[in-house]
């Protein structure tokens, strides 16, 4: 209570001071995130300065690449920079699309289910369900893939044909695209199920009673207004689950297999059973050549294309929600 | 209650120099205790009539009526015996008033009388609410709408409500919603121009919105929205149009030219209204029911409930002694 | 036309017997069309299927934890051996998770609420206020590999050489500080959301009474909003510390590749924070078939242990909303 009795210098902590303080900590954090965002490109710039464009581009073996960047470092002198990330970045492509379709689909039923149609029941089990499936940690998702669904692929679903029509580039021995996207599925799909509830929940219950009213049934009611309507939370949701879908490191790295590979659709649908290796994870399994200097930069590059992929789906979802809001769908 | 029968006395007096149309209700003063009662400014002296303002034992005053006597008038709907309740308290209780196209049927109350409720029920829109029971039949077309299935009494019995609620689509996608959602296969935009058009007319917007039918509809007006809302209910092309007191949102403008609509509808459709506005009952219907506190107080021409209500309660609800 | 009062109509219509059975007819997806009876069916197979995949892991890990899971791997520490059932528990893995979970937590809810704090009960300049929920953001969407990769530059700096071991002029830059700070920033977005929402339910006539007896704005927030704030606050906190002991790609990069723990220097307990160990999620990488170890009966036991914790923060979570909805003092 000695706040409240002024002594002669005021009370113990004055409002302007608080607020000093405060704004200063604001500040810290704010400075943290800029001093990240302009390390990770500083360290990245030898790569990219060594690569250019090319960077991006595609040509040999990413594993051989990396290997020499590494060797080259060791030296001390001629460092190598050579390469080329595009086996990488389709790979990203590939799992990040698929994954995100899958889970935009499941999750929005999913979420309109438990929203309008559930019954009480349903939802009583459905929605700790949810948040269950959010709360695991990658790594046992990691772990389940390894141990039971690669396995599985390798074993049940691949034919031994499959296997030889490609065996002279790459082994299919489970860990594969399939694997990846899959689990990657169950792991955003959660997130945006909670979000796209959130969006249906708020709509105008005037427009759902206006729209009964009409004589329209409630499937039509919920799709055509409801969901409509939170367009915009479906947009940020699956924003979000984007940039976790880029991010995700530690269970692709799992289910990837050990070499840096991306799936080739020229080979017909066996592709979705090749070894596929995204952006992330690359730093995952690389992480012990960070003492080697042109290892660090180039790792440091891969990091600074994911936070520059990060900060443009935020963007893309920030502008498709303005747009949105021309027709009254409520931000 | 004293000084309330002194002011229903002073009516009666007044009434008899009748209010013309071109002079002001006259000014009633309650009489404040000990002093006399107030001198009452009388208006000049006019004729006293029937059927063109209201006036005589009921104190209502109003201007003239403008619309003329229904054309004819075919049952659609039929209230029987309805009671509704929420949980344990009755809302409505034993109501029954026939629904009938080429008229208009005003409910009228003070607010918690049931009206809405009652006007919900007539296209089940109360069983939305779990808690909510039924008994007694209505009928459309004498079928009890408990057997029709809900989704189609409800492109047959449309309704509008109190607050515009314009879809977050554009004016063309609003009433193409409505046509849409009716067929099963998907129609293509230009076969729809027309209904949508004709709705647009009925409603009395189409030449507001011609060029703009591709616009937000939450950038229309107030008085627009409801029209819109009323066009988008016509669109169904109902037998039965219910309009949740349309007018308590909108300015004076949008009103009058919303209640010439309504007068206008009422050859297409049967129309119920539910309004807490003396005024608009009297401005256009050409029945009206008063309920109070759940119960069906009295049920006649609007002239007739208006001029020389023949139940106490409803003389002095109409004479605003309470509301 | 003139009026019946509430007497039923002169003429009572003939209603033709019904030709269905008497019961009302209800709204349901019979009468819908097929696409839309398709639709409802897709809801329901999906909303099982999640269920399904749900129960699934539950009891896959179950059932694999119980089989492998010997007490004693809980308190003893892993070794080098042969086969896995020489190979010793995961002690130092179990203690390690606990050493980060507190550290960082305890790092990040002071700074969160903090944060929360300005920004709801001051904001000042409204930019400021505008970058900094940007911010917050953009943390919350930075992946965690790159928060680790920014850590090796900070900590491998002379400056914070103290944090870490030193060998040779040359600093490691791994230990539990490192990853501790790293990982307090994965929770920060989380405390600061939680905290923010519990501090907006509050309604303003609650600080208008505390202003109007003369407390000052920061005397307000300490006495009364944050302790009314508190169920949120402590949502808040546990999903952040859900996220830190489930996260894995920061461990990995910050705290070594190691199964023990390796204290720098003497003085207890700092050395062991300033050195390398391992923690649940770490453990569980490495004895995967893709890590150094590949033990997989160990990686189920660890797994098992650490969805436990995992369910443990939730239930929690779920019982902290229940008994603040009861009490009434839940917004929603």
């Amino acid at each position: 209570m000695e706040e409240s009795y002024p002594s002669e210098y005021g009370p113990k902590w004055s409002d302007q001071r608080a607020e000093r303080m405060l704004g200063a900590l604001v500040c810290a954090v704010v400075g943290l995130l800029l001093a990240l965002i302009v390390t990770v490109f500083i360290k990245a710039w030898p790569s990219f300065s060594h690569n250019g464009l090319a960077w991006f581009g595609a040509g040999g073996s990413v594993e051989e690449q990396l290997n020499q960047i590494y060797l080259s470092g060791l030296e001390g002198a001629n460092y190598v920079y050579t390469f080329h990330a595009w086996t990488l970045i389709w790979s990203t492509l590939l799992i990040t699309g698929g994954a995100v379709l899958l889970a935009l689909f499941s999750a929005l039923f999913v979420s309109v289910f438990i929203v309008e149609f559930a019954p009480v029941w349903m939802r009583d089990i459905l929605q700790p369900v949810v948040r269950f499936l959010a709360s695991v940690p990658s790594v046992i998702y990691g772990l389940l893939g390894v141990l039971v669904i690669v396995p599985f692929i390798g074993n049940h679903l691949v034919t031994e044909p499959q296997k030889a029509s490609v065996a002279g580039v790459i082994s299919l021995s489970g860990y594969s695209l399939l694997a990846g996207v899959l689990i990657l599925t169950v792991m955003i799909a959660p997130l945006m199920v909670s979000i796209f509830s959130d969006g249906l929940r708020s709509v105008r219950p005037g427009w759902l009673e206006g729209s009964l009213a009409l004589g329209v049934n409630r499937w039509r009611t919920t799709w055509k207004i409801a969901v409509r309507s939170a367009r915009p939370a479906i947009v940020a949701g699956t924003v979000l689950a984007v940039a976790r879908a880029i991010g995700e490191a530690v269970m692709l790295g799992m289910v990837s297999g050990s070499v840096a590979f991306a799936p080739n659709p020229a080979d017909g649908m066996i592709f979705i059973y090749e070894p596929s290796r995204p952006l992330a994870p690359t730093i995952v399994k690389n992480i012990d050549s960070l003492g080697s200097a042109p290892s660090n930069a180039t790792l440091f590059a891969i990091a600074a294309v994911l936070l520059l992929s990060a900060a443009f789906f935020s963007m893309a979802g920030w502008v498709a929600r303005r747009a949105m809001r021309k027709y009254g769908a409520t931000a | 209650m004293e000084s309330l029968n002194h002011v229903s006395e002073l009516d009666r007096q007044v009434g008899g120099a009748a209010t013309d149309v071109s002079s002001p209700p006259p000014i009633r003063r309650l009489p404040l205790e000990g002093a006399a009662p107030a001198a009452q400014v009388a208006p000049p002296a006019g004729t006293s009539t029937n059927g063109d303002g209201a006036s005589g034992s009921s104190g209502f005053t109003a201007a003239k009526r403008s619309i003329s006597a229904p054309q004819f008038s075919i049952r659609r709907m039929e209230i029987d015996n309805v009671s509704v309740s929420y949980a344990d308290r009755e809302a409505v209780k034993s109501v029954s008033i026939p629904v009938r196209q080429g008229e208009v049927l005003a409910l009228i109350g003070p607010s918690g009388c049931g009206k809405t409720t009652l006007l919900r029920s007539l296209n089940r829109l109360t069983e939305l609410t779990r808690t909510a029971t039924l008994s007694g039949r209505i009928l459309l077309d004498d079928v009890d709408i408990r057997l029709i299935e809900p989704t189609l009494l409800r492109r047959r019995v449309t309704m509008v409500f109190q607050q515009p609620n314009p879809f977050p689509m554009s004016v063309f996608d609003n009433i193409a919603y409505v046509l849409r959602e009716q067929g099963s296969r998907r129609q293509r935009k230009k076969a729809l121009e027309p209904k949508v058009h004709s709705a647009l007319e009925r409603a009395g917007l189409f030449e507001e919105v011609k060029d703009n039918l591709d616009h937000p509809a939450l950038r229309l007006s107030g008085g627009q929205q409801q029209r819109l809302c009323i066009a988008r209910a016509l669109a169904a092309e109902p037998e039965v149009l219910l309009l949740d007191e349309p007018c308590s949102a909108l300015d004076p403008q949008s009103t009058q030219v919303i209640e010439d609509l309504i007068v206008k509808l009422r050859d297409d459709v049967a129309v119920v209204i539910v309004t807490h506005n003396l005024q608009q009952a009297y401005r256009i219907a050409d029945h009206v029911a008063f309920m109070y506190l759940g119960e069906l107080v009295e049920y006649s021409s609007a002239t007739a409930l208006f001029n020389s209500p023949r139940e106490q309660r409803t003389r002095e609800y109409v004479s605003g002694a309470f509301g | 036309m003139e009026s019946s009062v509430a007497t039923p109509p002169p003429n009572p219509p003939a209603a033709p017997p019904p030709r269905k059975p008497a019961t009302a007819a209800v709204e349901g997806s019979a009468t819908w069309q097929l696409s839309d009876r398709i639709g409802l069916a897709a809801c329901w197979a999906l909303g099982l299927l999640f269920c399904a995949i749900a129960v699934a892991i539950v009891v896959y890990l179950l059932i694999q934890g119980l089989t492998y899971l010997k007490p004693s791997m809980l308190v003893t520490p892993a070794e080098a051996g042969f086969s896995q059932s020489q190979t010793g528990g995961f002690s130092d893995a179990l203690i390690g998770t606990l050493i980060v979970g507190t550290m960082g937590i305890a790092i990040a809810l002071p700074i969160g609420i903090a944060i929360a704090v300005w920004l709801v009960e001051y904001g000042r300049p409204a930019g400021l206020a505008r970058i900094t929920e940007s911010t917050i953001e953009a943390i919350a969407g930075i992946p965690s590999i790159v928060l680790a990769l920014f850590g090796t530059v900070i900590f491998s700096s002379t400056a914070l050489g103290f944090l870490s071991r030193t060998t040779e002029g040359i600093v490691f830059g791994r230990s539990f500080f490192a990853a501790s700070t790293m990982l307090s920033l994965v929770a920060l977005p989380l405390v600061v959301a939680s905290t923010r929402e519990g501090l907006n339910a509050i309604p303003q006539h609650v600080r208008e009474a505390s202003y109007a007896v003369g407390k000052t704005k920061i005397a307000t927030v300490r006495r009364i909003l944050l302790p009314t704030a508190r169920p949120q606050v402590a949502t808040g906190a546990m999903l952040g510390l859900g996220r830190i002991i489930g996260d894995t790609a920061i461990i990995v990069v910050l705290l070594g590749a190691t199964q023990n723990f390796a204290p720098v220097g003497s003085t207890f307990p700092l050395n062991y924070l300033r050195g390398a160990g391992t923690t649940l999620t770490n453990f569980v990488y490495e004895a995967s078939p893709t890590g150094n170890l590949n033990q997989p009966q160990k990686a189920y036991a660890a797994a098992f242990v650490l969805l436990l914790m995992v369910l443990a923060l939730n239930a929690a979570v779920d019982v902290v909303h229940r008994r603040a909805r009861k009490a009434g003092t839940w917004s929603h």
